[in-house]
């Protein structure tokens, strides 16, 4: 029976998708009414006016530009002309670098905090008052002190998601049961030892929950940081884009830029299934 | 009392209690258990039973006086005293084996992982657990749970066993098959055991020595109870021993009625020399304490 909804639940979504693909191809196929104009001021509008073309982009238009980006995604013609490849894969390295710098910082950090209801009180207010600062309220502040570009990128991505893996560790470490704790006092185990073999087996679901919701929020905020920021990267290929009007380029970007974050969530969650253990 | 193997000596637990006083869960007690005795704390909810276990294990205070063992006041928890927890307290994460390699490995550091496993192996096939080696506590039911809090305890060979109540949340079934096995056990072993319960038939099968706490706040120990059956005792046929009667009406009747009333009718209640009475034919008979000189041996003890 669930294979059974799976399966229909497949077919509509891929008759979702035709709809959705087959509206999207009539509203742009053009044929619009033409205006009447003079030749200067419809030479600036374009093909809308001249010839009735939408300018948004259709279905059809966007495959074959899609086909042309992944025969070669990696090529590299100079700062504004790179495979998106190679954008994704500056994007993806910001976002790893300061999403691996935030767990190294959050975690042991989120262990003190639950472990001690002392540093737990005393950080408190400083966390209160940092986690709803918005990242990108940071970078002129980051590219003032670093002066460079992809390591502020860098940095915002740190900020963003330290956040809720250190939340997400000091709440999975403080509700560790008190049963599991006795057990590890009741076998004299030493207190790094019970860190490893008691707490954060107790607590890694928890945290690689905080690390999921994490991932995510680096990713929604690269794009952001790179529009900022500039140079490389996906973010930045999109705002590219936009400035040379290629609206075929940014579906292609939005499209990938989706697919790519559904696949760091998707690595996480199995990460999360790993460590979950059944009560 | 000759051999005092445990010793607890006048501990008394507080807590701060509404408006700024303190709360005496109890206080001035006393209790000692010797070398291989199988003793039974009996007591309604509330009493405080679980906190001195717990202070007895190390995992909790006294906030007043010390416990002995083995001639050494306690600090802190033990591998010398092994707890079985009411709910198991087993690590989900890993299998049997591994929760009982877990205590091997940490009383013995230096061994190496064949002889960890070896050794665990040797206490789940002790407790019926052959075969299930590598499942998860998920998929056990109660009572297998509670087999591996059982081999788990034994496989460090404590000098003393502490069970809180362990097998409250099994049905009848498996609470008896359970308590057989934890009665072969320690009759094999020798072993020494402290244990929480409010089955009176469990205490009346499994213990050597019955302790009837009077309900709390401020709880007393009232009476220590000689358990007055043969050592050979099947849980079968317990209740055909001429004495089961005698003695399950006096432990009943404590928990009915005494609990409650004790320490308003009981004025001369001297809590480091407690009456021990032996429960047969008739009247219970107190065998001790022994500064008090009873005029009649064979007086009632329900005063
Ligand atoms: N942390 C605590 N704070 C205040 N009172 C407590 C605390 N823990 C236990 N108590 C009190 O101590 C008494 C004894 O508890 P416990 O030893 O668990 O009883 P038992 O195991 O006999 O049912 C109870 O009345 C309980 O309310
Ligand atoms: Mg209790």
């Amino acid at each position: 029976m669930t294979l059974s909804l799976r399966f229909r639940a497949a077919i509509v979504s891929l008759a979702l998708l035709g709809v959705f693909l087959g509206v999207w191809h009539l509203a742009t196929r053009g044929g619009g009414a033409t205006a009447t104009m003079s030749p200067e001021y419809a030479k600036l509008m374009g093909l809308t006016a001249t010839q009735g073309k939408s300018a948004m982009p259709g279905p059809l238009d966007v495959g074959a530009k899609l086909w042309e980006h992944l025969k070669r995604p990696f090529y590299d013609n100079g700062p504004n002309d790179k495979g998106l490849g190679i954008q994704l894969a500056y994007s993806i390295g910001r976002v790893g670098l300061g999403y691996l710098i935030a767990v190294i910082v959050a975690i042991p950090l989120g262990f003190m905090i639950g472990m001690s209801p002392l540093i737990s009180k005393a950080l408190d207010p400083f966390i209160q008052v940092l986690k709803p600062i918005s990242p990108l309220a940071w970078m002129p502040l980051a590219l003032y002190t670093i002066k460079d570009s992809s390591i502020s990128a860098i940095f915002v991505i740190f900020i963003c998601s330290v956040w809720p893996m250190l939340l997400n560790t000091a709440f999975g470490v403080a509700g560790v049961r008190k049963e599991w704790i006795n057990v590890a006092r009741t076998l004299e185990v030493g207190t790094v030892r019970r860190a490893f073999t008691v707490i954060l087996p107790a607590a890694a679901p928890t945290i690689l929950t905080g690390m999921r919701i994490s991932i995510g929020i680096a990713w929604l905020v690269i794009v952001a940081a790179e529009m900022l920021v500039g140079g490389t990267g996906i973010g930045y290929f999109v705002w590219n884009e936009w400035n040379n009007l290629s609206i075929t380029n940014v579906i292609i970007a939005i499209l990938l830029i989706g697919l790519v974050g559904m696949l760091l969530d998707q690595v996480l969650a199995r990460f999360t299934r790993m460590v979950t253990f059944p009560e | 009392m000759t051999d005092k193997f445990i010793s607890i000596e006048g501990i008394a637990r507080r807590y701060p209690g509404a408006g700024g006083g303190t709360t005496t869960v109890f206080q001035d007690f006393w209790l000692s258990m010797a070398r291989g005795e199988f003793g039974c704390v009996i007591g309604h909810s509330g009493c405080g039973k679980t906190t001195v276990l717990n202070i007895l294990a190390g995992l909790d205070e006294p906030s007043e006086g010390t416990v002995i063992v083995d001639g050494q006041g306690i600090e802190g928890t033990s591998l010398d005293r092994a707890v079985i927890f009411q709910s198991h307290a087993l690590l989900p994460w890993r299998t049997v084996l591994g929760n009982v390699a877990y205590a091997v490995s940490s009383k013995w550091r230096k061994w190496d992982r064949a002889r960890v496993k070896a050794h665990a192996q040797k206490f789940i096939d002790l407790v019926g657990l052959t075969g299930s080696e590598h499942k998860h506590p998920s998929e056990l039911s109660g009572g297998m749970k509670q087999r591996v809090g059982i081999a788990r305890a034994l496989s460090i060979t404590p000098k003393i066993m502490l069970m809180d109540e362990p097998f409250s949340a099994l049905d009848a079934l498996t609470r008896g098959t359970l308590q057989d096995e934890v009665r072969r056990i320690c009759l094999e072993t020798g072993q020494t055991t402290f244990m929480i319960t409010h089955d009176v038939d469990e205490a009346i099968f499994l213990a050597d020595k019955i302790f009837l706490m009077t309900n709390g706040p401020g709880a007393v120990l009232a009476e220590i109870v000689e358990n007055p059956l043969p050592k050979e005792r099947g849980r079968i046929d317990l209740h055909r021993h001429p004495y089961y009667y005698a003695l399950r009406n006096h432990i009943v009747d404590f928990l009915v009625s005494r609990s409650k009333s004790f320490a308003a009718e009981v004025t001369d209640h001297d809590p480091r020399h407690v009456p021990t009475v032996r429960p047969g034919l008739g009247e219970p008979v107190i065998v001790s304490p022994p500064r008090v000189v009873e005029p009649n041996p064979a007086q009632s003890v329900a005063r």
